[in-house]
């Protein structure tokens, strides 16, 4: 870890693979975006989509399910699993995520290296 | 009246751990570095726990099931939204802030910005939600001590608690208060779990006493019945049939409502009395207040989910992570440690309705507010003597509420205080030793002006006084750190010209109607004439939040110049895996730049 961390600071990377290009953190920025936009869009859904369901579907969300009501069911037991299970998903892809864009990183730091050898 | 003792000894003990417990982590932080991020050091599990001890307030313990007892289904988005923020918080928020790595928001703001200016106007934010958000917990304490000790005045309760903290906070530091919280959040899901399991095996459980509220779907005897002529039965209709008994049976357990309850179908169905009030004002049929309803529905569900993201007390707590990879572990512990607790205070609400409808004849901490801390003794007229001691659990968990929480707000605004004012304006060049000290004295002074305020708010709602912190962090904290971390052409003019629009937007907003409230301002007939006006500035957060990133973004625009030229650097700091070593890079750079 020392190791990679000396190569990236002190050697002047040459332009177009290396870290400090605009190209990197175009797609560093974008890969962790879409992750999160579309975390984000599931939950939305769900969020902003219950009041339109219980607007446009009252009788529906008006049934009974173990004594609540429906809508009652999803909002106040429901809802936190699916939270939960979003955020474990998006835990386990972001630090996929990372993992990996390290590795790139140090493949294209070796790369360089034995070019220059 | 009289004084149980029983509760007072519950009470009393939480009090007591607390001081020791402050103590006895005091001899254990030396460093000024302990003292504002705790070493940097705190574990996955104990920071996870204390983030959700702080976060689990004086209005989470108690205001959320007197809201749900009062107002029925619209105020579950309450504890679902205050859960649902922190997803907000972990996808846009938590990793690149933990990465950029500074102490305080502040230090954010002018390391983003490479502005000492703005790191000015994000102080006074931090002390301002700050102190907005110690007004409920200050009157949660005085109308707990009022409930314990009847006779006592409100004012003395709040100076004995805050006194009591603001000692914790002077001698522990934010490490002595990790651990105080950690303990504070299982005290409290203890005292809110425990209580409601006896109950439900006593009185019935969640759905059942559900049930008991008909509603718009109330269990009749199916109308095909009464017909004579009808021979077949469906299956339907012995289903119906067998319900209609069941409820009636189970009706016995019910009291009847007073007056001032909200009916069943408009307390168990969406859309009920706290999202149409503006409209019930302005004497609208119920078919045409439905879509002010839900526009309500939408501006709260984006007060609190922004809001939580916004709140400057939580956000300090990520710094407390050892790395990027453990503050994302921390942020799914607190969601499931927080969202495992707001099932329960609904439940409370559920019960009281149909056990304890009395309480709907008082307002505000005599009224619904208190059904957490009266209900379990309800226990007492078939078990003498449990249900005091319930009580006392659930009095114990209220004073683990408004401490933690108190103290976090301390930590964060005396850290503000004391590293910002002191350390980086007043003066630059004090020694660790000198900050230490000036920790302690900030924490005092912020503590006994927290007191003070807590003094004169007596007649404001808790809630009430909550959510409108909840708002204008909202609209200001959040376009800001969300804007800062994944828009790179933003300005210190525009972060700053949106911070300030939205929030100050904001707060006049429900300031507006709050002064109307409380009869200060004539508007009353205002009100009745422009419902949608009234909502909009008593929820304003549907406006305000999409007002303060436009203003971030137009700002930002014009000024395109002042873009710090760095700004591809401090990018790759807020999102390159910290694996990659850029942040010592950058601060290097940054050195030698100055």
């Amino acid at each position: 870890m020392l190791l990679l961390h000396t190569t990236i600071v002190h050697k002047p990377a040459p332009v177009g693979q290396d870290i400090h290009s605009e190209e990197f953190l175009r797609r560093l920025m974008r890969r962790q975006l879409r992750l999160s936009i579309i975390c984000a869009a599931t939950f939305l859904i769900a969020l902003l989509g219950l009041p339109l369901v219980n607007y446009f579907f009252p009788e529906l969300m008006a049934r009974r399910i173990f004594g609540f009501t429906l809508t009652w069911f999803i909002l106040g037991v429901l809802f936190f699993p699916l939270v939960w299970a979003i955020a474990w998903v998006f835990i386990k892809k972001s630090m996929a995520l990372e993992a990996a864009e390290v590795r790139e990183v140090c493949a294209a730091e070796v790369e360089r290296m034995k070019l220059k050898k | 009246m009289h004084l149980d003792p029983w509760i007072l000894t519950f009470s009393l003990a939480t009090v007591a751990a607390t001081v020791w417990m402050g103590f006895w982590s005091a001899r254990k932080s030396r460093t000024a570095h302990d003292f504002f991020v705790a070493g940097r050091s705190v574990s996955v599990g104990w920071n996870a726990s204390a983030i959700s001890g702080e976060y689990l307030s004086a209005a989470s313990f108690m205001g959320v099931a007197g809201m749900v007892m009062k107002n029925g289904y619209d105020a579950l988005w309450y504890p679902v939204c205050y859960a649902c923020g922190y997803l907000f918080l972990l996808l846009f928020i938590a990793g690149p802030l933990r990465r950029f790595g500074a102490y305080t928001i502040p230090d954010f703001a002018e390391g983003r910005y490479d502005s000492p200016v703005f790191r000015k106007i994000a102080v006074v934010f931090v002390l301002f939600i700050g102190f907005f958000y110690t007004m409920p917990q200050m009157k949660g304490a005085g109308t707990t001590l009022a409930y314990i000790f009847p006779g006592l005045p409100y004012w003395a309760g709040v100076l004995l608690v805050g006194a009591v903290i603001t000692v914790n906070v002077a001698l522990g530091g934010m490490k002595g208060i990790t651990l105080v919280q950690a303990v504070q959040y299982w005290v409290k899901m203890f005292a809110i779990s425990v209580p409601i399991f006896v109950l439900m095996a006593v009185c019935g459980h969640y759905g059942r006493q559900i049930e008991e509220n008909g509603g718009g779907a109330a269990p009749q005897i199916p109308p095909s019945l009464n017909k004579t002529n009808v021979v077949l039965l469906t299956k339907d209709d012995l289903e119906g049939l067998r319900k209609a008994s069941a409820n009636t049976v189970s009706r016995i357990t019910k009291k009847p409502m007073p007056e001032k309850a909200p009916a069943d179908s408009t307390w168990l169905n969406p859309f009920g009395p706290l999202t149409t009030k503006a409209a019930k004002a302005a004497k609208l049929s119920p078919e045409e207040s439905k879509p002010y309803s839900l526009l309500y529905t939408y501006s709260l569900i984006i007060a609190l989910v922004c809001g939580t993201a916004g709140l400057p007390h939580i956000l300090v707590r990520f710094y407390t992570n050892p790395d990027g990879a453990a503050a994302k572990r921390t942020t799914m512990w607190v969601m499931i440690l927080i969202g495992v607790f707001y099932l329960f205070p609904p439940i409370f609400g559920v019960i009281g309705r149909n056990l304890l409808p009395e309480l709907y004849a008082a307002t505000g901490a005599k009224g619904t507010d208190k059904v957490v801390l009266e209900l379990p003794r309800m226990l007492n007229e078939r078990f003498p003597g449990w249900g005091s001691v319930l009580s006392g659990i659930t009095c114990a968990g209220a004073f683990a509420a408004f401490m933690s929480t108190f103290s976090g707000l301390l930590v964060s605004m005396t850290g503000a205080l004391a590293h910002d004012v002191y350390g980086r304006i007043l003066r630059p060049r004090s020694t660790p030793e000198q900050r230490l000290k000036a920790f302690k004295v900030c924490a005092v002074i912020v503590g006994a002006f927290a007191i003070v305020l807590g003094m004169q708010v007596e007649q404001f709602d808790i809630n009430f006084m909550v959510g409108q912190a909840f708002a204008i962090a909202a609209a200001s904290y959040f376009p800001l750190l969300f804007l800062s971390a994944w828009w790179r052409n933003m300005s210190m003019k525009g972060a700053a010209a949106g911070m300030l629009g939205g929030g100050v937007l904001a707060l006049a907003g429900i300031s507006l109607t709050s002064f109307s409230d409380l009869k200060w301002l004539p508007l009353e007939a205002f009100w009745t004439g422009h419902p949608l006006l009234r909502i909009l500035c008593e929820q304003p957060a549907i406006w305000a939040v999409p007002l303060a990133i436009m203003l971030m973004i137009v700002v930002s625009k014009l000024t395109r110049r002042e873009v710090p030229v760095d700004v591809r650097m401090k990018m790759l700091v807020l999102h390159a895996p910290e694996k990659l070593g850029l942040k010592q890079e950058y601060i290097q750079e940054h050195v030698q730049a100055h």
